[in-house]
């Protein structure tokens, strides 16, 4: 807290504003990953915290160290850049190995299988794209 | 002034960031299947980023935010290397 001595008023209020932001949504969508009823919903809940939970804390990081070093600080943008780019990927493998198992086990609250199914060879890939 | 908000406002983002870590680790111990724990995991792992980067800013050192940003890279891969499990039963083809 050395450096915050001479952090002005409103650059204050804007770094825990964004903190208190960021902060505050990573733990709504914690409580969405604890208490919503089926996995595919629970799946859609932690990118909450990814999306402005990441932003934000990221932010308030950046005027930070911006107006205390009284130099322009970028590199935190990394951080959320990394963030965004790789959960729809994380996330997009783990719904597909979730509905890869569902579908072995036999499960009834999931869609059949694209090729298995009775569809024509034309629609499959279709569908298979747009999933 | 500004020491005190800033003091007050991290204090309460460390509590906020420690519940939504321990509500995450409830799910990995509790998830029913194996996916809800991979996916307790990776909310935990972006949980404990953010913690690290309020940490950065408590301190007003970097070193926190390369660590931050190593907790990132490691748990993509971690993420990515257990759905691939999940699906095929092993990880490297």
């Amino acid at each position: 807290m050395s450096q915050a001595a001479d952090l002005p008023l409103w650059a204050a209020i804007a770094v825990c504003f964004f903190l208190l932001l960021g902060a505050t949504l990573a733990l709504i969508g914690t409580i969405g990953l604890t208490r919503l009823p089926s996995f595919y919903e629970r799946l859609h809940a932690p990118t909450l915290g990814t999306s402005w939970g990441t932003g934000g804390v990221v932010m308030a990081s950046m005027i930070f160290f911006t107006v205390t070093g009284a130099r322009p600080v970028f590199h935190e943008i990394l951080i959320g850049i990394f963030v965004t780019v790789t959960t729809p990927v994380t996330l997009m493998l783990l719904a597909q190995a979730a509905l890869h198992r569902d579908r072995a086990e036999g499960n009834a609250n999931v869609p059949p299988s694209a090729t298995a199914g009775t569809a024509s060879g034309k629609d499959a890939p279709a569908a298979g794209a747009a999933d | 002034m500004s020491v005190t908000i800033l003091y007050y406002a991290l204090t309460a983002a460390h509590v906020i960031l420690s519940i939504a870590m321990a509500l995450a680790l409830l799910r990995m111990i509790r998830g029913p299947r194996a996916q809800d724990r991979v996916l307790g995991l990776d909310t935990l792992y972006v949980n404990s980023m953010l913690l690290l980067l309020t940490f950065g800013i408590g301190s007003g050192r970097t070193i926190y935010f390369e660590a931050a940003l190593i907790i990132g890279l490691l748990g993509f891969v971690a993420t990515v290397a257990l759905a691939k499990f999940l699906m095929r039963g092993e990880v490297i083809e």
